[in-house]
């Protein structure tokens, strides 16, 4: 990579006291900042960025983004720049590609810039946040249904190793859609992301239009490590300029959180820093926070940021740090299952574990439907219910099971079938979505849907479909 | 006094040159004049956790001393108002730098220019001791603020201002000492937060913290001085369930304390609690409530030190003669803060990276609740309890966070993920918890709702226990081959789990439950299951029962029956009674 940006200060500094990991320490330097930017002349000319991550009495220690690897000790020239990282911000970033460091890779020439913004940002004020309700429709009945996404929120995909992620993912992108109008614009970020797995992605913007309202923020599989530090809080700089600058709603798609994490895990490590579980270090939580809890909302600002991070759960285990620590800072999870998706379910949401916390404000009358609510209660626990049912099956058979129970099993089958399984180019109505949830509701006895009204009940309730006529 | 930045490494620094300083002494760093506090003192080399973010802190920037150590400023004026973990309202950070937060100095926790109608309680020629009443501050429609006489000082009341409008920091009496010396007294008192504020004698604990939480007050009850862990993994329902503590328990004060948490959650609070009114005199609850934002997003440092900022507020209404109600969510987030500064200090580390001194930190914290009577002389009591939430990796409550806030708290409700999954909420897992405080509660709920309680609550315990074995033999034969008995003891059991232990606080009926209702609710599932045992034993079919249309009425009783229409409780009952009667009638 070649910075486009000139530097600020002359002095140079000749060779490295140590090279370790991603890791230099530079001795002697004076004047230096904590986080401050430098650049580091390899002895072929190549020019590396790093930041101070380090002062020590007679040292600092630098993290090189593109890594140290073919770095001499001696002939490398390293340069500080008197300032954190900055990149571009500019509207004009939509529709393009990027690097991490938010210079065009796509072969087209550079755009205006409009400023340039220091990547970290600053912690947002809890206080002059604005509470997130409005309701996204994005046509996936178990999403809309059940962990309803809503403008502002942070509701990563928990996924595992070789499912259908991407896919709901793209669907996403394509259908998500407040319901009163305005576009979302998209900022899409890659962390060592498969060639392929990017360029799906970009097929799939490309064919729906959407395209001209992405910006691609690209770190492959083949980049470097390191660099994966700053591509999500590159976009992020971004998001938050077109947000609370120019009034946009941005729905920021982040993958994969876990290349992320491990990246993390290397820089930690090469630090000689103490673990904690698994070799993370024990400020990955604070970490992760300082990404995710960039979205929001602003009291007085017409834009929001909305996030939807995805990540591989390692041996699709929920309680492997990366998860167990995203779900503790965002506001819900949509969990993927490789039990769905083996028989045949797409999109393969485990609503079992799925959550959304900030459903309870953007659903109900006014928008979404009054019995919104109720029902994904009742439909949360009658699946509850039907997983009991199923693992007694198992034992004794269907036959042993009361007529209670029975019902139970013919909910959850006609629910994971009709209600969860839906078309890659399906974009279902909250409206379709909740009359298919009555569809499965009405094979229950009515005495058995306590968490909903009896008005809705008398409403919404499918007489015809229940078998046994209550 | 002024020493030189030697290393930075993240929110830690050290500073050579530091002669004058003392351990837990506030600094200010840099041009910009972060806020910093002596952490360890080696020679003249002070090591520094720096409340702000340190982007851009250089080599041999400059250290000064403030003379004194991590404090809040206590007065009239905090209640209904949101600091940030050191203590600065977040109201003025945010005239100040905008939306986003930004490096500012010299910001006060008090307003030096608002005026408060001050009415003393002494006059001149008085004798005072340390924690006296010298005056009162309605500081809200809900709490009247009363000034104490500093600990350290006793003496002859010399000058006192007449009933009128001042500031905190304004002289209002002068106290003139034994020893001739005096001092002049102020509404703005200050207090070093790592301190526990002292008090005249510790009390037992008599009275329940009523939370209008079923599973709580009836089954794992909270005293007011009591304390509290809940723990659980994310999902689970610890925010929910705190922040029903904190809108309906009946403290005086509450200090919400959002220690590493989201930020939504603390604009949720704010922007509830203003529409929520307390019940007896209909103001906002905010009026009784001060909350200290320190979000995953700000600095860890300050993390680290909110939950003292919490409980040293606590203490102030205390010792005025109030009952606190703090909540910390989470104090794992803290102990983390605590194991990062630890690890940034090349400390030696204990369990999974913790320091050593994490349970004995956690043990300081908790000593600091409790009921107490007040230093002074109007024998006033006061209580703390507090609620510390647990975030336990994956769920799992073997880490040391949680292992060692059980042994030093007397309640312990175990969230759970497996019921959080099937929306049983609050998921508070029946068999896991328990609560050291029922015996001491007992007097108080057979006093003011029914003799009756205890038997009651006993019975119920029973009948889970005894549903749990009786669910191993159903997952081998299922229910169905189970005798009528058995079989009663399951649908028991599943009217207790539904219609009492679960409580959705998001209905508008349900989310508060009053004492007296919760009883009822009780009772008459107790009633069901006796009218249902004694036609059991006489052949009756359990079909029959199952099939109850009353089960249905009770299961509905929680959203259905508000709190002053109790009698419709016992109309079911009455119905309920006339229905077993009939079957029995039937069965001849
Ligand atoms: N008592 C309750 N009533 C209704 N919903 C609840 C209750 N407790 C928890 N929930 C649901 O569970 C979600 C997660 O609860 P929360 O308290 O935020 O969990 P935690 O703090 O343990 O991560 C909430 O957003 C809400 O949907
Ligand atoms: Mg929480």
């Amino acid at each position: 990579m070649t910075p486009s940006v000139t530097t600020t200060s002359n002095l140079e500094y000749k060779g490295a006291a140590s090279i370790s990991g991603p890791i230099i320490v530079v001795e002697n330097v004076q004047n230096v900042g904590y986080d401050e930017l430098a650049y580091i002349k390899t002895q072929n000319g190549e020019i590396r960025l790093g930041k101070v991550i380090q002062i020590m009495p007679k040292a600092v220690a630098v993290q090189v983004f593109e890594g140290t690897n073919g770095l001499s000790s001696t002939e490398i020239y390293t340069r500080f720049l008197c300032r954190p990282l900055e990149i571009p911000v500019s509207t004009d970033m939509l529709g393009r590609v990027m690097n991490s460091f938010g210079e065009p890779i796509d072969g087209y020439p550079c755009f205006f810039v409009d400023e340039k913004r220091d990547i970290n940002g600053y912690p947002l004020n809890p206080i002059s946040r604005e509470y997130p309700r409005e309701f996204i429709q994005t046509g996936i009945s178990g999403i809309d249904c059940l962990t309803s996404l809503v403008r502002g929120q942070k509701l990563p995909v928990f996924s595992g190793p070789g499912l259908s992620h991407n896919e709901l993912a793209a669907q996403i992108v394509r259908q998500a859609k407040i319901r009163t109008g305005d576009d979302f614009n998209i900022i899409f970020i890659a962390m060592g992301l498969k060639n392929d797995e990017a360029a799906f992605f970009k097929k799939s913007f490309e064919e729906t239009g959407t395209i001209k309202n992405v910006a691609m923020f690209l770190n492959l599989a083949d980049d470097p490590p390191v660099e994966r530090i700053i591509t999500p809080r590159a976009g992020l700089t971004l998001a938050e300029y077109l947000a609370y600058e120019q009034d946009r709603h941005v729905l920021v798609v982040m993958t994969d959180m876990t290349n992320y994490c491990e990246a993390l895990r290397e820089v930690s490590s090469s630090m000689e820093e103490v673990p904690s579980r698994k070799g993370y270090p024990g400020y990955m939580y604070s970490d992760l926070a300082s990404i995710y809890e960039r979205a929001g909302r602003i009291h007085g600002k017409k834009g929001s940021i909305t996030q939807m991070p995805i990540l591989t759960m390692p041996n699709d285990d929920i309680t492997h740090p990366i998860p167990d620590l995203t779900g503790y800072i965002t506001e819900g999870q949509v969990v993927l299952s490789r039990a769905l998706e083996k028989q045949g379910i797409y999109p393969p949401i485990n609503i079992t574990t799925s959550l959304s916390r900030l459903m309870k404000d953007g659903i109900g009358k006014g928008s979404t439907r009054e019995d919104h609510d109720n029902v994904s209660s009742q439909l949360y626990a009658a699946y509850a219910q039907y997983n009991a049912a199923k693992s007694l099956v198992t034992i004794i058979g269907e036959e042993g099971l009361g007529n209670r129970d029975k019902d139970y099993l013919h909910f959850g089958e006609y629910f994971e079938q009709h209600l969860i399984k839906q078309e890659h180019t399906e974009n279902r109505s909250i409206e379709e979505t909740l009359q298919i949830a009555w569809d499965a509701l009405s094979l229950l006895a009515t005495e058995e849907l306590t968490a909903i009204k009896p008005e809705y009940i008398e409403k919404y309730y499918n007489k015809k479909s229940n078998p046994t006529g209550n | 006094m002024v020493g030189k930045v030697c290393r930075v490494a993240g929110p830690v620094i050290e500073a050579i040159g530091m002669t004058d300083i003392v351990m837990h002494e506030i600094v200010q760093v840099g041009e910009a004049g972060l806020i910093g506090e002596v952490i360890r003192l080696s020679g003249d080399k002070a090591t520094i956790q720096v409340y702000q973010n340190t982007t851009g802190l250089k080599l041999n920037d400059l250290v000064t001393g403030t003379g004194s150590p991590l404090s809040v400023e206590l007065g009239p004026g905090l209640l209904g108002r949101v600091f940030d973990g050191i203590a600065r309202p977040l109201e003025t950070l945010q005239e100040l730098t905008g939306a986003f937060i930004k490096p500012v100095q010299g910001v006060t926790s008090l307003s030096r220019d608002k005026k408060w109608a001050f009415v003393p309680k002494v006059k001149t020629g008085d004798t005072v001791l340390g924690g006296d009443v010298i005056g009162t501050v309605q500081e809200t429609a809900l709490v009247e603020h009363r000034v104490l006489v500093p600990y350290n000082i006793s003496g002859t009341i010399t000058s006192v201002v007449p009933k009128g409008n001042y500031t905190v920091i304004d002289v209002i009496v002068t106290i003139t000492e034994s020893n001739g010396k005096k001092t002049d007294i102020q509404m703005l008192q200050k207090w070093p937060v790592r301190i526990p504020r002292p008090h005249k004698k510790r009390l037992s604990v008599f009275t329940p913290l009523i939370t209008g939480q079923r599973v709580i007050d009836t089954f794992f009850p909270l005293a007011k001085g009591g304390s509290a862990a809940i723990p659980g993994p994310f999902g689970a329902g610890k925010t929910v369930t705190q922040q029903q503590l904190a809108k309906w328990s009946d403290a005086n004060v509450i200090i919400y304390v959002g220690c590493g948490e989201r930020g939504n959650e603390m604009v949720d609070v704010l922007d509830s609690f203003p529409k929520l009114t307390d019940p007896t005199t209909g103001h906002p609850l905010m009026e009784r409530t001060i909350l200290i934002a320190n979000t995953s997003n700000m600095p860890v440092s300050a993390r680290e030190a909110s939950i003292y900022t919490g409980i040293a507020l606590a203490e102030y209404y205390r010792d005025m003669g109030y009952a606190v109600a703090l909540m910390a969510d989470s104090t794992s987030r803290w102990a983390e803060a605590l194991r990062e500064l630890s690890g940034r200090l090349e400390e030696m580390p204990a369990e999974e990276g913790f320091p050593s001194y994490l349970p004995s930190r956690l043990a300081e914290f908790y000593e600091r609740t409790g009921v107490v009577e007040a230093l002074g002389s109007d024998k006033r009591v006061g209580s703390i309890c507090a609620v510390g939430a647990v975030s336990p990796p994956g769920g799992d409550f073997s880490e040391p966070v949680t292992q060692h806030t059980k042994r030093f708290t007397s309640v312990f409700w175990a969230l759970d993920s497996e019921l959080a999954n099937a929306r049983h909420y609050p998921s508070i897992n029946w068999m896991d918890s328990y609560s050291g405080y029922v015996g001491d509660l007992a007097e108080w709920w057979h006093q003011t709702v029914d003799k009756e309680w205890a038997n009651c609550r006993e019975e119920a315990m029973r009948i889970l226990e005894a549903e749990d074995e009786l669910k191993n033999i159903v997952k081998l034969v299922g229910p169905e081959a189970l005798p009528g008995k058995q079989r009663l003891i399951l649908e028991t059991a599943r009217i207790i789990r539904v219609a009492i232990l679960q409580q959705n606080a998001l209905n508008a009926v349900d989310t508060y439950c009053s004492p007296n209702k919760q009883f009822k609710m009780l009772k008459i599932v107790l009633d069901f299951h006796h009218l249902a045992d004694n036609v059991i034993n006489k052949g009756l079919p359990i079909t029959k029962i199952t099939a109850l249309p009353v089960i249905e009425e009770i299961m509905r009783i929680k959203t259905n029956i508000t709190n002053d229409n109790l009698t419709m409780i016992d109309d079911i009952d009455k119905r309920m009674r006339e229905h077993f009667e009939t079957l029995e009638l039937n069965m001849r």
